[in-house]
């Protein structure tokens, strides 16, 4: 049965769950000013997005082009300091050109701080009266891109909560949703298996290469992408924390590779591989579980699957995140943060068939517009740091898109 | 029974209920004894385990042992290490019980 969602229907052909105006600021200089905008805008459809940095950075740049016309944006409010090095004409100009309504308002030629949050709320009220005009259009489930992340895993996240939502997973991509794991950094040891998974040999090569990529660089970093609270709920190392995080995938095909802000050309499954290329230059892959998040909602995510055995609270910008928690104990104890009980697999309370085709039915219904729990919270993280990528190359994408 | 077995060739197994030292567990038809108050999510030794020895979980090697381990003991941080990039604790700066 095909199931069919109302989705907003954007002028580029694209189709979100989600009208959000997005206020971003392009230089931390410009934060406090945006962020009170968004608090005074007093509306959960707002959301606070931006970066840091005042050198210039292409993917930053790649990155906030995407995350600014997302299918689940309506409009955004650019605020820029003046001086700072972020391209906003080209961003600004990425914008216009995907249909959505965006005002720029530079601080330093708008009067200071007090007189660019007046205008800045009024700017959202603009923004929000043209968004709130998007046709609404029937959506299909092959329209659909999920991502999935784990973080505070323990030794129950791969034996609940992640390959639960494996099963999800392959219930999606059956049906022709765009499906994306990620980090290559817990997928170390995994990389012979995840290889046989390939759709083409070519691209098998690629997959074990990207493992590789990262447990080079995270051993230059002095520390693999492995926490505290890991050891602390029975994970002794970055291998045995990988062939948890792998059962995310399911058991599919993988179609393709993307790098952040790449938008999957078809449904199927893809690894996302969040590690720069090339020497180490910036620091750690990603410095916590937001800016992943952040990377699978730039390739276009709709909804984040976020599994957790030590109890993760956070959920993000754009797009909604659902919270499955793998720890029976955890669950007891941060109820009111999880969307899914997966730990009552631990206690033979359920299977992980049922558990997967619970996450299944709820994206379905997040999708159609009921609130996760981090969103109704007002958990609105977001993260973006500096990063260097070299372009994905052909064996990376097999398949062409086909809708 | 509250000991998982993830995969036939495992060499250890996951505790779906914390155990406390001395309960006398069941495994392979054996009586071993916890060497340890163990939680959720934390891997017990299947059989005896020698310096060495790789630990298999998901039917996949998932570390080195470093210390012997008897059969129902905790595996962890104390007895094995990562094959790839070693694990840190809250400790790796500053100073303990700061």
């Amino acid at each position: 049965m095909a199931q069919t969602l109302q989705g907003y229907s954007r002028a580029d052909g694209r189709k979100g769950i989600r009208n959000v105006v997005a206020v971003a600021y392009l230089v931390e200089c410009a934060h406090h000013v945006a962020r009170a905008v968004v608090t005074k805008s007093d509306d959960p459809d707002v959301h606070l997005i931006g970066f840091p940095g005042c050198y210039p950075n292409a993917y930053a740049l790649k990155v906030m082009q995407a995350v600014t016309t997302h299918p689940n944006v309506g409009g955004v409010l650019l605020i820029s300091l003046g001086c700072e090095s972020f391209n906003r004409e080209q961003l600004r100009k990425t914008i216009e050109a995907s249909g959505r309504p965006v005002e720029t308002l530079v601080i330093q030629e708008s009067g200071g701080t007090a007189s660019t949050i007046a205008k800045g709320v009024e700017a959202v009220a603009r923004l929000r009266a043209v968004a709130a005009q998007t046709p609404r259009a029937p959506m299909a489930i092959s329209e659909l891109v999920i991502g999935a992340i784990c973080g505070g895993s323990d030794g129950t996240s791969g034996i609940t909560a992640n390959p639960a939502v494996g099963r999800a997973f392959d219930r999606l991509g059956a049906q022709g949703a765009a499906c994306v794991f990620e980090e290559t950094g817990e997928l170390v040891g995994c990389e012979k298996i995840m290889a046989d998974r390939a759709l083409t040999p070519e691209l098998g090569l690629e997959l074990e290469r990207s493992v590789h990529k990262a447990e080079a660089y995270y051993t230059v970093m002095g520390y693999g992408s492995f926490a505290p609270g890991n050891a602390e709920g029975g994970l002794t190392t970055q291998e045995e924390k990988s062939m948890g995080a792998y059962s995310k995938s399911g058991s599919a095909p993988i179609v393709g590779i993307l790098k952040p802000g790449d938008q999957p050309p078809s449904g199927g499954l893809y690894l996302l591989d969040v590690v720069p290329d090339g020497e180490p230059r910036f620091g750690f892959p990603n410095i916590s579980d937001n800016a992943e998040i952040v990377e699978l909602i730039a390739c276009g995510a709709h909804v984040t699957l976020f599994t957790t055995g030590r109890g993760s609270v956070v959920g993000s910008a754009i797009s909604p995140v659902v919270k499955i928690c793998a720890n029976p104990e955890t669950y007891r104890k941060l109820a009111g943060d999880m969307d899914v009980d997966a730990g009552r697999i631990m206690e033979g309370r359920g299977t992980l068939d049922e558990v997967g085709d619970e996450i299944h039915d709820l994206v379905l219904a997040v999708a159609g517009g009921a609130r996760t729990v981090s969103e109704a919270l007002g958990h609105q993280e977001f993260i973006l740091t500096y990063k260097a990528f070299d372009p994905i190359g052909p064996a990376c994408l097999p398949l062409r898109r086909t809708r | 029974m509250s000991l998982i077995l993830l995969h036939p060739d495992d060499n250890v197994l996951v505790l779906s209920a914390p155990v406390r030292a001395g309960q006398v567990l069941t495994i392979d038809g054996r009586s071993v004894p916890a060497d340890a108050d163990v939680g959720v999510g934390h891997k017990l030794a299947r059989r005896d385990l020698a310096v060495g020895d790789k630990v298999l979980k998901y039917g996949a090697p998932i570390g080195s042992i470093t210390a012997p381990v008897a059969a129902g003991g905790h595996v962890h941080l104390h007895n094995m290490k990562s094959d790839y990039i070693a694990s840190h604790t809250r400790r790796a700066t500053g100073s303990e019980g700061q």
